[in-house]
């Protein structure tokens, strides 16, 4: 049997039992492999379930730095009984098998062209700890330790990741290091270490960070000086605002006084929540909802208000599997259309896509700049991918020379000078209106807000050339955002090509790696990453000068496809379709093959077929 | 239509309130509801209350939701910021609005429709949150704009103008906000402006969460024999359990009472409200004792109208999210931003 050998370059999944405590086992090894300058990349696979069912935890360790999930796996680390048989049969052949091996197990449990690596965890466990939670969790503990021996990573770093978490607490951090060592020791005295798979010192992580994209989303509305949150719980979304809560009470509390300069509201429902959002928008403060698909749905009649009252409204969109209830806990690209046409009549929103936490960060921050410039809706489209799951990216950057951009937002002072107020009157010929918040000037400027049809003064008009003036005014407003917003990214190919990609938010990682092999393989494609809709003038120029333009998203029609073709007139027979929707993130296999069996028809057969599993 | 605007010329000796306002000011454009409708009677009475306020018009918001009451705001307060939201959600909208800024005063305005049937959800939730607003319900049990299906409160056997008879137990909306926690809750008649107007001026000067639910008869679809909500109907069954007087902060209270006649409770923000009992064992400090009060008069055909129960002292959302004094939209980057040092130590954590 030929052993998978490789350094710095493996998958390693483990197979557990959610509400077990291993989830931070797990992270905990993560975050050693990358103290060793190595990046890794993991994935949370986990159940619409508190406790019992199985879930599992997929790390891509890549001295390369592809983030993208990779597809097979080179070591699982079987934990789940319940699982086990699929967990064993997803190991790629010359692969590893490590379990728990008190109690034994019938040869037929295992395979023949694998290498299986069994350690008495529980017997290790319950001879040092008597008490059952201590034995439950310190067995994770244990099996981390084993791991860092079997795949070279050092102790010490370990023991200084211990020393950060458990400051102060110096009873876990000896119980926690001592867990370790009965692993490492165990290993060390009865196996063969390393392994063939394992992990090298290098300097491949640099300054980069490792967070995950809600809580890095919570952060940039706290930089971005959202005072207003007003939330429904919903996974995967959840952690935004609790995030957000975590951040405020950290850095929006008055040291003098113990107040808060922020309001956060649990609502009963997403109506509340975006009817909170969008009267605290109405009224001057940055407000935003935090949501994924059933939430957005819900919101939809409050979206069409605030787009045709022209509200500054943010809405964080976690997008998971649909349609219904679908895949709550699983990750797609799904909610393009839902989001970008929104609500009943003509309506249309802007959309940002962000591509890792470090853009959930700086989208989440400009969406709010945004949504005051241009008073109306910002959606920004992030996944279950990028939002629950921790990712090595670059670090946060805050300028402090940086202001807020409150729009156009006319003062008493301009009222009492005579300036004339038409609520919905373009005057500055960017489709943007003025607007005045209550309360500002006794005599001056006071309107009334309302979903009806109204004149450029606010008021009540069912005349037909009012109504068409507003929405040609709305129409040039749109156009006007394409050029605010983040600009799309080119990635040109090393040579001249008439083939082009197009791809948008957490596909980023895999669509890199996936361009790397082709470029190997002399399959060159000009690559442009799409931060936003409405689109620029670029896109359309993209598109253009390719003759063939593949779109590459996680959703089964296409959306962004549509979208295009809607938005630009595009040729639909020139825009390919590269679709990837189980659930699971979209890898880079899937990508080079898909567009390998498009370009060399004939190439893309056997040798290049790899089993996706979940 | 609503954007005809009364003519601008007064007497020039019309009086005018502490800030300097007349009446007038207090006012909006034309109303464009059927002549007769209770609505009117209330816009009327809240131009009133907030003239005798000495309220600066602008320093008020008024929302409302969709419906016929939820147009009167454009007919009262032409100074003041208003905001008709969508059906049944203005409640939310009212609380993001207060959240992002204390300093105004809320005025929400709904009706039965908007805020017992497909707003109760948020009817509910904005009392339970003590949000500081007076909230005001047109209650006429019927939708009016669409020209006469009965709403959730319309009485059970209470017969439409086209004959139907409503089958559905009602929803009391007075007994849901004494239940959720609203520390200002009144019943009056739109008919009534003597018992309204204080009723209002307290609501606005409450400092939570006040509601009065204002019987507003419809004349075009529910004022006929059968209905439970008619100026008749109400008339003969309304049942008066106090009347209040209103003296803002500082007034010397003048008028006697014989003891026992009346109680003088004072408000958060100095005022106070005279409370002259018409029966002597309601006690409308006892949220308990309110709401099985109102369930066995309303068993009895009686419609309870008054200050019902009033907690002088409530607290409301800001104060329970414990947030600053200044407004939220007043802050800028340097009261909100952590700044690039914060930043720094973040990311070193994350590493």
């Amino acid at each position: 049997m030929k052993r998978i050998t490789a350094i710095n370059d493996f998958v390693i999944k483990f197979a557990n039992i959610n509400g077990s405590g291993s989830a931070s086992a797990n992270e905990l090894f993560s975050k050693a492999v990358m103290r060793m300058g190595v990046p890794v990349s993991p994935r949370n696979i986990f159940p619409s379930n508190i406790q019992g069912m199985p879930t599992w935890y997929e790390a891509r360790v890549c001295e390369k730095g592809y983030h993208g999930r990779r597809g097979g796996v080179d070591m699982m680390v079987a934990m789940n009984p319940q699982t086990w048989d699929a967990d064993v049969a997803e190991i790629t052949p010359g692969g590893y098998l490590f379990y728990d091996s008190t109690r034994p197990m019938p040869a037929s449990k295992f395979r023949e062209d694998i290498e299986v690596i069994g350690i008495p965890l529980t017997e290790i466990a319950n001879a040092t700890y008597s008490d059952a939670r201590q034995r439950q969790l310190f067995k994770n503990i244990i099996y981390v330790g084993a791991l860092s021996v079997l795949l070279d990573v050092e102790a010490e770093v370990f023991e200084k990741l211990f020393a950060e978490q458990f400051k102060g607490k110096e009873r876990l951090l000896d119980s926690n290091k001592q867990a370790l060592h009965l692993g490492r020791d165990y290993v060390k005295q009865h196996l063969k270490a390393p392994l063939g798979i394992r992990v090298q010192r290098s300097d491949k992580v640099g300054d980069q960070i490792f967070t995950d994209g809600n809580s890095a989303a919570a952060l940039g509305f706290v930089y971005g000086g959202a005072t207003v949150a007003a939330w429904y719980p919903i996974t995967p979304s959840s952690s935004v605002a609790e995030s957000f809560q975590k951040y405020c009470a950290k850095f929006r509390t008055e040291s003098d006084t113990g107040r808060q300069r922020y309001a956060i509201v649990q609502c009963e429902d997403e109506l509340a929540s975006i009817g909170m959002v969008v009267g605290a928008g109405w009224n001057g403060a940055r407000a935003f909802t935090a949501t994924s698909g059933p939430g957005v749905s819900l919101m939809t009649e409050f979206i069409g208000l605030a787009y045709f009252a022209e509200i500054p409204v943010t809405i964080f969109n976690v997008q998971r599997g649909g349609p219904s209830t679908g895949m709550p806990t699983r990750t797609q690209q799904s909610d393009l259309l839902s989001c970008a046409y929104a609500s009943h009549g003509d309506t249309k929103h802007v959309m940002l896509f962000p591509q890792d936490p470090h853009e959930c960060y700086t989208h989440a921050a400009t969406a709010l700049d945004l949504a005051d410039r241009l008073q109306t809706v910002i959606f920004v489209m992030s996944d279950l991918d990028i939002g629950m799951n921790q990712r090595l990216c670059k670090p946060f950057v805050w300028d402090d020379a940086r202001e807020y951009d409150r729009g156009k937002v006319m003062s008493a002072a301009e009222l009492e000078a005579g300036k004339d107020f038409g609520r919905y009157k373009d005057v500055d010929g960017d489709g943007i209106p003025w607007r005045t918040l209550p309360g500002t000037h006794p005599s001056k400027g006071s309107y009334f807000t309302r979903g009806t049809t109204k004149d450029a003064y606010a008021r009540y008009s069912e005349r037909g050339p009012d109504y068409i003036y507003n929405m040609e005014r709305l129409n040039k407003k749109f156009k006007t955002a394409a050029d605010l917003v983040p600009q799309p990214k080119l990635r040109a190919a090393q040579q001249k090509t008439d083939l082009g990609v197009i791809y948008y938010g957490s596909t980023s990682p895999a669509m890199r790696e996936a361009l790397d092999v082709l470029e190997t393989e002399g399959i060159h494609i000009d690559a442009l990453r799409l931060q936003a809709y409405p689109f620029p003038q670029s896109v359309v120029d993209f598109i253009a000068q390719h003759e063939r333009v593949f779109v590459v998203e996680q959703n089964r029609d296409a959306q962004m496809r549509s979208l295009l073709i809607n938005e630009l007139e595009t040729n639909p027979a020139k825009l390919n379709r590269v679709l990837h929707y189980d659930g699971t993130p979209i890898t880079a296999r899937f990508i080079s093959r898909s567009i390998r069996d498009i370009v060399r028809p004939k190439a893309g057969t056997d040798s290049t077929r790899i089993k996706e599993t979940a | 239509m609503t954007y005809i605007a009364k003519p601008r010329m007064h007497h020039p000796t019309l009086t005018t309130n502490k800030v300097g306002y007349t009446r007038r000011d207090y006012e909006g454009p034309i109303s464009t509801l059927c002549a007769g409708c209770g609505h009117d009677s209330i816009s009327a009475a809240i131009i009133q209350a907030c003239w005798e306020l000495d309220i600066e018009p602008h320093r008020v918001a008024k929302l409302s939701g969709i419906g016929c009451s939820s147009k009167t705001p454009t007919y009262f307060l032409g100074a003041s910021h208003g905001f008709n939201t969508v059906h049944g959600r203005m409640p939310s909208v009212l609380t993001g609005a207060y959240l992002a800024n204390r300093d105004l005063l809320y005025l929400g305005v709904s009706g039965d429709g908007d805020s017992a049937s497909i707003g109760l959800g948020q009817f509910a939730n904005a009392m339970r949150r003590g949000v500081n607003m007076a909230y005001i319900v047109e209650n006429n049990g019927v939708y009016g704009l669409t020209k006469g299906q009965f709403s959730a409160t319309a009485d059970r056997g209470s017969k439409s103008k086209k004959g139907a008879i409503n089958t559905d137990s009602p929803i009391d909306l007075v007994g849901l906000a004494l239940q959720l926690g609203a520390t200002y809750v009144a019943r009056s008649f739109s008919g009534d402006k003597e018992q309204l107007i204080p009723l209002i001026k307290g609501a606005l000067a409450h400092g939570g969460a006040a509601f009065i639910d204002v019987i507003s008869p419809c004349v075009t679809f529910n004022n006929h024999s059968g209905s439970t909500k008619s100026y008749e109907f109400i008339r003969q069954h309304n049942e008066a359990v106090s009347r209040i007087d209103f003296f803002p902060p500082g007034e010397e209270i003048t008028a006697s009472y014989a003891p026992g006649e009346v109680v003088d409770v004072p408000q958060n923000d100095g005022s106070t409200l005279r409370l002259r009992k018409l029966h002597e064992d309601y006690d409308s400090t006892d949220r308990y004792a309110a709401m099985s009060y109102m369930n066995e008069h309303a068993a009895r055909g009686e419609v309870v109208t008054g200050l019902l129960y009033l907690d002088p002292l409530p607290t409301d959302l800001h104060t329970s999210l414990n947030t600053c004094d200044r407004p939220l939209n007043a802050l800028g980057v340097t009261d909100l931003c952590p700044g690039s040092q914060a930043l720094d130590k973040i990311n070193s954590g994350l590493r």
